[in-house]
């Protein structure tokens, strides 16, 4: 267990290097800059815009750019945002709680309603539910999110009236109830699609399991079948669930570009778009290493968990 | 007036007209003003009451005013701190930090433009009670020319000589040459405190730039990164107001949820961007709103790349611009909401030349003018001479669906008198970076403007000393090189007198107008709305938002 774990944390400190630096060169390489925007705007002469450039270190080689940053990041140092002229950690932080908030409820969501209706379309598969499911689950994968977004704040905040049009909570309420009705619409539309994901996840897994022989043992055992369901099939085919919410959470906490936006939400997906559409390259950079590192604790985690779950792996 | 109503009455009810458009763009800051002039205006109330939530598109992330920021960073620093003084919509200047505006007659101004005195106004404090004086606006201003400090632009301040403190309300500089359109850079020049800043260790990551202490009407209270700021009133302030209790700018990054917000009344007002054209039919009707459209100092034109054989040649610009369908553009893919123009200035400006000819969309006139200067049609009837064909790519930042519109138009217009345009679009932070400041275009679509600050003085953008591919310094990237305009140029930035000013400033439209280094197609008029009940709304095309005068805003009861 002990040489696992360090081969796989080995593993992964090589994988963030690469990570960073096929990250900082694209970066890096993209034109334009983060004084572009000053530019645009006319009001600095190229004589500002070159000393500005040259104050902010950013008319040095990149390979020397790179190995700064790189120094600074080992000794714990993110760097400093451009944009927001505070340590990118604590820019990362401030956006942090409202992307959990959001995602982890639109997840519950999706995943508590996404494997009934799996488990539900496996067992009557070919049903009229299970076709109704199948067909649903594909409409909903289709569906752009901006769209179905800007169509639920049309219908239930323009139209109807009954939901906020976007943001976290009202300034000056914010008041726990308040959060939750704002929480409602981005919920929804996040919720949808992984809904669709989720249940068709489930519903393979659960075809898989319903047609081994334990399950048609237990039968022939006279269990009666509510039982068979919950305790001999259901409790196998959420295994591959934890690898899938494993891999899963590295979303969790980067967020939803397109709802984020479109809601007006502060998290991480805005923060994203936002950072890149500055080129505030110390942001993007840590937003960067903060999700390829969830990447790889997430599916470390994913594997850890399924030892502790499944005994065949634990001893094999 | 009563004409004025009517036509205010009609506009929200009658089916679009061009008339209502019209009064929307001419007469809006008009009736605006005159309303909170009349008698039907109701008081500002006694204390301060209620808040205001202002959308906005942008999000306000820079805080220390003398720092690299973009218009809606403005939006903040004109409302914690004061400038000198700053622009009313007419374009004069009003005294803040100020006494008075110097001036040449007052003796402000003084040895041909290169002694400047200003008397300062007395019992102004900081936010933390802390007095104001003349230290502070000396300590500012050498901030920005102090080597290490990422000042946003020196570009005046750096003529500055031999600062020195007379008094604790009176200050003295002298200038390296006389330079008018200074007042207006100072107009966007806000002082900040000595005793906190001037004991940062490092002024570029000082604390006071995430928690600004200015002397302006509203206070800095707490910010939620990417969310919103919020303010509360300066109850010291010196200046009449501010009557809000407290002011949220919110940001809302998408422009359709903007306006969403705006028709829910999540948000009291949108400015800046504001309402996208294609919702102004539906915004100028949603009851409880007023929505009008504010004319702002920005141009939306063609800027050719004058060093480009096939568009060097002013037949062939002029050829372009008379095969530009101006009205089509403006009327089908801009809703009618913008005015076209002629020249570089916009139309509130004192120094504008009404004079100028008027452009007309006439494609055998643009054939004869080709024709007339050598340009024959070759294969696929594209036009060519002396082997240079008239091919070039006209540029746009992608995902301004309403720009690739009018590269459409521009494109068919063109093809009619042999000129072949391709469109290569790239995302913004491309378009502004090396393509655009090293001149690497071969013509751009772009909304911009061609003055310094609110002064009409376009040096930057025409002196042939200001081309930064050429080693020059400024915003010349088209490449202009003529030498009656650096001459008009160099004698309008030294007179202080506004009517010979005028004089030089209508020749250089007459000139820019004749050669066409930029092809002008219309000042844009941004369409900003507000909730009805909020008095003292007033746009302000010198200021650059249009929260300028926030301190007077308050809600009719």
């Amino acid at each position: 267990m002990g040489s696992f774990l360090a081969r796989r944390v080995g593993q992964a400190g090589v994988l963030l290097l690469i990570v960073s630096i096929i990250g900082f060169s694209i970066l890096h390489l993209a034109p334009g800059g983060p004084l572009s925007q000053f530019a645009a705007t006319g009001d600095m002469t190229q004589e500002d815009l070159d000393r500005v450039a040259r104050q902010m270190g950013l008319d040095r080689p990149l390979p020397v750019q790179y190995a700064e940053w790189l120094w600074r990041l080992l000794q714990g140092d993110w760097g400093v945002s451009y944009r927001d002229k505070q340590p990118v950690l604590r820019v990362i932080g401030s956006h942090l709680g409202a992307t959990l908030e959001l995602m982890l409820s639109s997840t519950l969501l999706a995943m508590m309603i996404g494997c009934w209706i799996g488990v539900l379309g496996a067992i009557r598969r070919y049903s009229v539910f299970d076709t109704l499911a199948t067909v649903g689950a594909m409409i909903a994968l289709s569906i752009p999110t901006f769209w179905f977004g800007l169509v639920v704040i049309y219908v239930f905040s323009v139209g109807l009236g009954w939901l906020p049009a976007g943001n976290r909570y009202t300034i000056g309420d914010g008041s726990w109830s308040d959060r939750l009705h704002h929480l409602i619409g981005p919920c929804i539309v996040l919720a949808l699609v992984s809904t669709a994901v989720w249940s068709r996840y489930m519903r393979s897994s659960m075809l898989d399991v319903i047609n081994q022989d334990y399950i048609r043992t237990a039968r022939s055992k006279g269990i009666p079948e509510r039982r068979i369901l919950f305790q001999h099939a259901v409790r196998n085919a959420l295994l591959p669930m934890i690898t899938i919410a494993g891999l899963h959470l590295p979303t969790l906490l980067s967020g939803a570009l397109v709802t984020e936006t479109v809601f007006t939400w502060p998290g991480m997906g805005r923060l994203f778009l936002d950072s890149i559409g500055y080129r505030d390259y110390p942001t993007v950079m840590g937003i960067l290493m903060f999700t390829a590192m969830l990447v790889l604790l997430g599916s470390l985690l994913a594997d850890l968990l399924y030892g502790v779950a499944d005994p065949r792996i634990r001893t094999a | 007036m009563s004409e004025l109503d009517r036509n205010a009455k009609r506009s929200r009810l009658s089916a679009p007209s061009l008339r209502r458009r019209e009064f929307l763009v001419l007469g809006a800051g008009a009736l605006l003003g005159a309303r909170s002039a009349g008698a039907e205006t109701p008081p500002p109330p006694s204390g301060r009451r209620g808040q205001v939530i202002v959308g906005l598109s942008q999000e306000p992330t820079v805080f220390n005013p003398l720092m690299p920021g973009i218009e809606v960073d403005e939006s903040v620093w004109m409302n914690v701190f004061n400038a000198l003084w700053n622009p009313d919509p007419e374009g004069n200047l009003i005294p803040e930090l100020a006494a008075e505006v110097p001036t040449v007659e007052n003796g402000g101004i003084s040895d041909g433009g290169l002694a400047w005195k200003v008397r300062l106004r007395e019992g102004v404090v900081w936010h933390d009670g802390e007095p104001f004086t003349a230290e502070d606006v000396k300590f500012s201003l050498e901030l920005i020319n102090s080597p290490g400090f990422r000042a946003r632009t020196r570009q005046g301040h750096s003529l500055v000589r031999d600062i020195v403190v007379k008094g604790p309300h009176e200050i003295s500089w002298r200038m390296e040459k006389a330079y008018s359109p200074y007042l207006a850079l100072l107009a966007n020049t806000f002082i900040v405190p000595k005793h906190i800043l001037g004991k940062a260790s490092d002024p570029n990551t000082a604390a006071f730039n995430n928690a600004p202490v200015g002397t302006g009407p509203f206070r800095w209270s707490e910010r939620v990164a990417g969310d919103h700021i919020s303010f509360v009133a300066n109850e010291r302030y010196f200046l009449p107001g501010p009557y809000l209790e407290k002011a949220v700018f919110k940001y809302i990054p998408d422009l359709t949820a903007l306006y969403a917000q705006f028709r829910t009344g999540q948000v009291d007002l949108t400015i800046g961007q504001g309402i996208p054209a294609n919702f102004y039919e539906e915004a100028v009707k949603l009851p409880g709103r007023k929505v009008v459209a504010n004319p702002s100092g920005n141009l939306e034109i063609i800027m050719p790349n004058l060093e480009l054989p096939a568009l060097s040649e002013k037949a062939v610009r002029q050829a372009l611009y008379h095969a530009i369908n101006k009205q089509a553009i403006i009327d089908v893919i801009y809703y009618g909401l913008h005015r076209p123009t002629e020249s570089f200035a916009p139309k509130e400006s004192w120094a504008y030349n009404p004079n100028l000819p008027p452009h007309s969309y006439d494609i055998a006139k643009a054939n004869k003018l080709l024709d007339d200067a050598g340009w024959k049609r070759g294969a696929r009837g594209i036009r060519q001479k002396n082997g240079v064909p008239l091919e070039f790519a006209l540029s746009t930042t992608t995902g301004t669906a309403i720009r690739e519109q009018c590269q459409q138009l521009l494109m068919q217009d063109w093809q009619q008198i042999g000129a072949s345009m391709k469109i290569n679009n790239m995302p913004a932070a491309v378009i502004w970076g090396e393509f655009y400041v090293r001149s690497k275009f071969q013509a751009l679509l772009v909304g911009t403007a061609f003055r310094t600050v609110t002064d009409p003085d376009p040096a930057t953008r025409f002196s042939s000393e200001s081309i930064p591919v050429k080693g020059g310094s400024g915003g010349n990237y088209m490449q202009y090189v003529n030498p009656e305009v650096d001459r008009l140029l160099a004698a309008g930035q030294t007179s202080f007198d506004r009517q010979e000013r005028t004089k030089i400033y209508h020749r250089l439209q007459e000139i820019v107008r004749d050669e066409l280094p930029i092809l002008p197609i219309f000042q844009y008029a941004p369409v900003e709305g507000y909730k009805e009940g909020l008095v003292g709304f007033r746009p302000n095309i010198n200021a650059r938002q249009n929260t300028w005068n926030m301190s007077k805003w308050y809600w009719a009861r």
